[in-house]
């Protein structure tokens, strides 16, 4: 060990790209492996027994799960009184699928038809989620955009927004569910409004803070270059921050989705909520969490893309590439305490 | 030489084409001229001036130099001038005319290049012509004359973090100039680079200064840098910020590496010296009340 002295744990250097390629594989492989352990090896948990033959148990039916405590208690009967023996197999509760049968449940539960004439299908319920995200968030930017900028460019605007937008983030946006309701009917506008509220008040504190981290400098040398007014923001604070604000707006994307769950159980159940209630209704979890994890690939891979199009858009910013962009730009800053605790959608 | 240069004086005595030099610029305008600058800023409810009764003028293609302490107010001058920081009294008036706030007739280089990082160097370069109101088409081909002047052409389309610090500091220097600024403040611009480079900045720093109808206020803490470069050297005093003395550098020009060795040169550093460091204040360092912790034999010295 001490003859080769390497760097194994990435304390002072960044890992060579191969590994990292490794561990990020590592990173999604380690709780796979864990749920194939539980699933796959019969004397790991597996808390039942599937009756497969009910012997002369008289309440036991084939396909019957029974605590193994259970099982065991009525064999001994069974066997006391000389009656046929049950048999059974060892199986997990319901509640936790196989691997194989979410996998294959990702398939098959987009060819399923629903079981309602006027139940949508699961790409429907998708799309409508996906709508309901974006409409929210397109319509938080179309106002926390501007609003951030001008708080974080004149302190004046910051002092008589910031403050009452300070108060207003601790307002749950949930609360506002029966309010939004009633006032914007049971469709999709009071769903729209959850999301609105749950990002907008954000959006607003953590742009203006970025922009008003553009570097002093920049803005007094573009001075002395003759810039003032909406030329300054439009040609220097706008550009020095845009980046910035741009992995802003991927964290607050990831966090509109942690709203949708309670925007879409307001008024009318809608979208992949529905979806997935009406499954645990029918008791198909494979279907749960399937769709469960859709929700994850369409935030973590909507964020990659998001990431590598800055890449591109952002030329300059090229030397710190890809996701550690979001390490690095840290928004642990006054305007969002709460804002360390989004990790990537549910 | 010995007996020359402990002549007090010696610095005084300029050299007949420099005493002629310095009687031409007499005759030139003044560009810039502060009267009666003060500068208080307050620090615990305390009033603190920076620096009182700054008065001096600065004639057009003048090089000059401001050195002094750290304290002496020398960066806040060059900020008032440029109108980045307010006076607390007195006025700066450029042409005549009173500053009053920032603006592209001076142009500034700041020690930390302030490059604009999402432009590239051509752009960097375009953007004071573009606030001007410029055509962009005439805007580009203006930054590429003024990015060939300072030797970077062929860098006009990388980006800033591309280039290594006297390259900054070179496109800085063009972006300032494009602007045709009637005054170049510089505060302490070759102040992070290293010894070499800087040597190498400053002569391309007096060809572009040759070339260019510009008039230079050049902020440093470097008496060599300020004895090579300048036609005056305003010397500051701290606690208050004051002029000390206004120096006229009798080092003839064209200046060349070669002349740190001239009468005229050791002349003029050992003034600023006086000024920059005087003697009384050179103390006996205090012995450390400190054990030994080596063997008895074990001397270093």
């Amino acid at each position: 060990m001490a003859t080769a002295h390497r760097d194994w744990l990435g304390l002072k250097a960044e890992l060579p790209r191969k590994r990292r390629t490794q561990l990020t594989l590592l990173s999604f492989l380690l709780p796979l492996g864990l749920w194939c352990v539980v699933s796959y090896v019969p004397w790991i948990w597996h808390p039942l027994v599937r009756i497969t033959s009910p012997g002369e148990v008289d309440y036991f039916t084939e396909d019957l799960d029974v605590p193994r405590g259970d099982f065991t208690s009525e064999c001994a009967k069974a066997r006391a009184a000389g009656q046929t023996l049950p048999e059974g197999v060892r199986v997990n509760p319901v509640y936790l699928p196989p691997p194989h049968a979410v996998a294959r449940a990702f398939v098959t539960a987009f060819q399923t038809p629903p079981r309602l004439p006027n139940e949508p299908w699961l790409h429907q319920s998708l799309g409508h989620s996906i709508r309901t995200i974006v409409w929210g968030f397109v319509a938080s930017s179309l106002l926390g955009l501007p609003l951030g900028i001008l708080c974080g460019t004149y302190r004046f605007a910051a002092r008589l927004q910031e403050p009452f937008i300070e108060f207003f983030r601790y307002l749950p946006a949930p609360a506002f569910g029966a309010l939004c309701v009633a006032v914007l009917g049971i469709d999709d506008a009071p769903k729209v409004a959850i999301i609105f509220v749950g990002t907008f008040f954000q959006q607003v504190l953590v742009i203006s803070n970025t922009v008003r981290k553009v570097d002093p400098a920049l803005i007094e040398a573009s001075q002395t270059l003759g810039a003032r007014g909406w030329k300054l923001v439009r040609r220097v604070i706008i550009p020095a921050s845009v980046s910035d604000i741009y992995t802003d707006m991927r964290i607050l994307l990831g966090w509109a989705w942690t709203y949708l769950i309670v925007a879409e159980v307001v008024g009318t159940m809608s979208g992949i909520t529905y979806f997935i209630n009406q499954q645990a209704r029918y008791r198909n979890f494979d279907n749960v969490y399937a769709a469960i994890a859709m929700i994850g690939i369409i935030g973590f891979s909507s964020d990659l893309f998001l990431a590598w199009l800055g890449s591109v858009l952002f030329p300059w910013k090229r030397k710190s590439r890809g996701t550690s962009g979001i390490a690095k730009h840290s928004l642990s800053t006054s305007a969002s305490p709460s804002l360390e605790a989004t990790v990537q959608t549910p | 030489m010995s007996a020359r240069t402990s002549d007090p004086e010696a610095y005084l005595r300029q050299p007949a084409g420099v005493a002629e030099r310095f009687e031409r610029i007499r005759q030139r305008p003044v560009i810039l001229s502060v009267r009666h600058l003060s500068k208080d800023f307050e620090s615990d409810g305390h009033r603190r001036p920076v620096f009182e009764g700054l008065t001096l003028d600065i004639h057009r293609r003048e090089f000059i130099c401001a050195i002094g302490p750290s304290g002496c107010g020398k960066s806040t001058l060059a900020r008032i001038v440029a109108g980045l920081d307010e006076a607390s009294g007195g006025e700066v008036l450029l042409d005549g005319a009173l500053v009053t706030g920032p603006g592209p007739d001076r142009g500034m280089v700041f020690q930390g290049y302030t490059l604009f990082p999402w432009l590239t160097v051509k752009a960097n370069v375009m953007f004071g012509l573009e606030m001007g109101g410029q055509a962009p088409a005439i805007a580009e081909q203006e930054a590429r004359q003024w990015l060939d002047m300072v030797g970077l052409g062929k860098f006009e389309n990388a980006y800033p973090h591309e280039l290594s610090g006297g390259m900054k500091q070179r496109v800085a220097i063009a972006r300032a100039l494009a602007n045709g600024p009637r005054i170049l403040i510089m505060d302490e611009p070759f102040g992070a680079l290293d010894a070499q480079t800087r040597a190498q900045m400053q002569g391309y720093l007096l060809q572009i200064w040759r070339k260019v109808d510009v008039t230079i206020l050049f902020i440093t803490h470097d008496l060599d840098e300020a004895a090579y470069l300048s036609d005056r050297i305003l010397v500051m005093g701290a606690n208050p910020g004051r002029v000390v003395e206004f120096i006229e550098n009798p080092v003839p020009r064209p200046r060349s590496a070669e002349q740190f060795q001239s009468p005229e040169f050791l002349a003029l550093k050992r003034r600023l010296e006086e000024h920059i460091h005087p003697p009384m204040e050179v103390e006996e360092v205090d012995l450390l009340p400190m054990v030994k912790l080596t063997h008895a034999d074990d001397e270093v010295e």
